[in-house]
């Protein structure tokens, strides 16, 4: 390789820092007041970093064109430092002063700032339940009026410059919560009460992921995760309070009574109607989420029909069981789970 | 060098190739294509009085008896479709126990998933159209495992799910409620 041609090699790899999409999900994105704090510590931790790097390799270009200027060239290290000139002396009392400040100046960093994440876990406004299982995520917003109690899966709305918290559990493996644009990760473990605080700054859509390996779909166990202004917060909260809306043409009427008294209610809660299942993510308003299967596709008319058809091809391992549905009933439950808004 | 060693050499080098033997277990996520499963209402005959001779094992049989990844995906339905409610966790008690070596309705796996999918007298549901033959071959296989009847490789030491209570340094300390029981000051 041409010299010339080695410059803009080595410096290629700094274009791939463009590639986050919007800070979708990327811990650059800083839109909580937890993933600024620890970008400010990253920033701190990089210059001073830098700053001894580029003295380190400085001092050694130096020393190398130096070379040769004393009698003893090549002794390495002569132990009569105290022999030595007066410059050369106060140059390396300097240097190891220079390392100890700035050693302490990383843990003091890093201890303040752990302070003060965990002070922002103490202002707690409004508390979320999120049950890791394979591989969904089951979110619970938590009311002392259990009938503002709101349950939904996959999609995490929060309110902005509004401190939540975070419960975390597990119905089977460790999971890990992640969501980086927002805050660091944070352990789901079975059989142990864990939480983080979020207090999300910037509107917008994220993409939170599990981040501990929890089986074969773990890489399919996505979250949306939608920041918005308080008041349309409490608006999708009531919205998603109301029960299913009932069917209204025959096609959505033998879906309703598919969904209703087949397999699908055995696992899966439909709001105000006999599929109560617990054990899978609730319906009532699946229709308004982003996406499918924890993340794992767009919602769509067409991802629908191929995910009810047969998930086992779509996300192999599931749960969710490919059940055989003959075409008419196809048809009839995902026009009914179209209407479930 | 010694016909001996040159053929204790070749043993080594070929030992590798045994590996290749060794089968990985088949992980069947996925259920049979539409039209291959049994029509609804059409469940296999699996009772037979008397000493006649048995009628011949259900081929799905081998998919799931043995099968670690069915036993331990029964096992969490087992829990989940609340089968615990009468069994419990094999010990019976509204419903007969599952763990003993008693079996009213045959303790091989087609017979057991055929008494899951019809239901039996006496308070057994037939879970025919609320679980999917897969699940129910999934059941079948982890109510055999309850009673030591798969090979020991195949089941599980870990279940993949929360069982027993919380742990007791997580216990809550609630206030006494029953104020009589303590000794006022």
């Amino acid at each position: 390789m041409k010299p010339r041609a080695a410059i803009p090699a080595a410096l290629a790899p700094l274009l791939l820092g463009g590639c986050s999409y919007q800070h979708y999900q990327s811990i650059f994105g800083a839109a909580a007041v937890e993933d600024r704090q620890f970008l400010s510590l990253f920033w701190f931790f990089l210059g001073v970093c830098v700053l001894m790097y580029v003295l380190v390799i400085a001092f050694l270009v130096l020393g190398i064109a130096r070379r040769g200027r004393t009698a003893d060239a090549n002794v390495v290290e002569t132990g009569r430092h105290h022999t030595s000139d007066p410059a050369m002396r106060s140059t390396l009392i300097g240097w190891t002063a220079l390392i100890g400040i700035g050693l302490a100046g990383l843990a003091i960093a890093s201890f303040v700032t752990d302070r003060s994440m965990a002070e922002a876990a103490t202002g707690e406004k409004l508390a979320v339940t999120i049950t890791g299982n394979q591989w969904w995520w089951d979110i619970v917003y938590n009311s002392a009026d259990a009938s503002k109690t709101l349950r939904t899966a996959n999609e995490l709305h929060l309110p902005a410059d509004v401190p939540t918290r975070i419960y975390l559990k597990s119905n089977d493996v460790i999971h890990s919560f992640w969501v980086p644009s927002l805050a660091g990760k944070q352990d789901l473990i079975p059989g142990r009460d864990n939480d983080i605080t979020i207090v999300p700054k910037k509107v917008g859509i994220y993409r939170g992921q599990c981040a501990e390996f929890c089986g074969v779909q773990h890489a399919k166990m996505n979250l949306v995760v939608v920041v918005e202004p308080y008041p349309d917060f409490i608006k999708w909260w009531e919205h998603n309070l109301q029960p299913a809306p009932a069917p209204t043409t025959p096609l959505t009427l033998a879906g309703y009574n598919y969904v209703t008294t087949g397999p699908c209610s055995s696992c899966h809660n439909v709001g105000g109607t006999p599929a109560s299942g617990q054990i899978a993510p609730d319906l009532t308003h699946l229709a308004s989420r982003k996406s499918l299967a924890a993340g794992s596709m767009p919602m769509s008319k067409g991802n629908l029909y191929g995910w009810i058809g047969d998930p086992q091809s779509l996300k192999p391992g599931s749960k969710m069981p490919t059940i055989g549905l003959e075409p008419d009933q196809l048809h009839a439950v995902v026009a009914y789970l179209e209407t479930l808004k | 060098m010694s016909s001996r060693s040159s053929a204790s050499l070749l043993l080594i080098v070929a030992f590798p190739l045994a590996v290749s033997a060794c089968d990985r277990e088949e992980h069947h996520s996925r259920a049979k294509p539409v039209g291959e499963t049994v029509p609804s209402g059409e469940s296999p005959q699996t009772i037979f009085p008397g000493s006649s001779s048995p009628p011949p094992l259900d081929v799905r049989a081998k998919l799931y008896d043995n099968n670690a990844n069915a036993i331990s995906q029964g096992q969490q339905l087992y829990m989940q479709m609340n089968c615990v409610g009468c069994h419990s966790h094999g010990g019976g008690g509204m419903g007969p126990p599952l763990m003993d070596d008693e079996w009213r309705y045959g303790s091989r796996i087609d017979q057991i998933a055929t008494t899951i999918a019809e239901g039996r007298p006496n308070g057994m549901p037939a879970w025919r159209g609320k679980l999917t033959e897969d699940q129910i071959w999934d059941l079948a296989a982890y109510v055999r495992s309850m009673s030591g009847l798969p090979s020991k490789d195949a089941v599980s030491s870990r279940a993949e799910e929360m069982s027993g209570p919380t742990p007791q340094t997580l216990t809550p300390k609630p206030e006494p409620t029953n104020s009589d029981a303590v000794p006022s000051q």
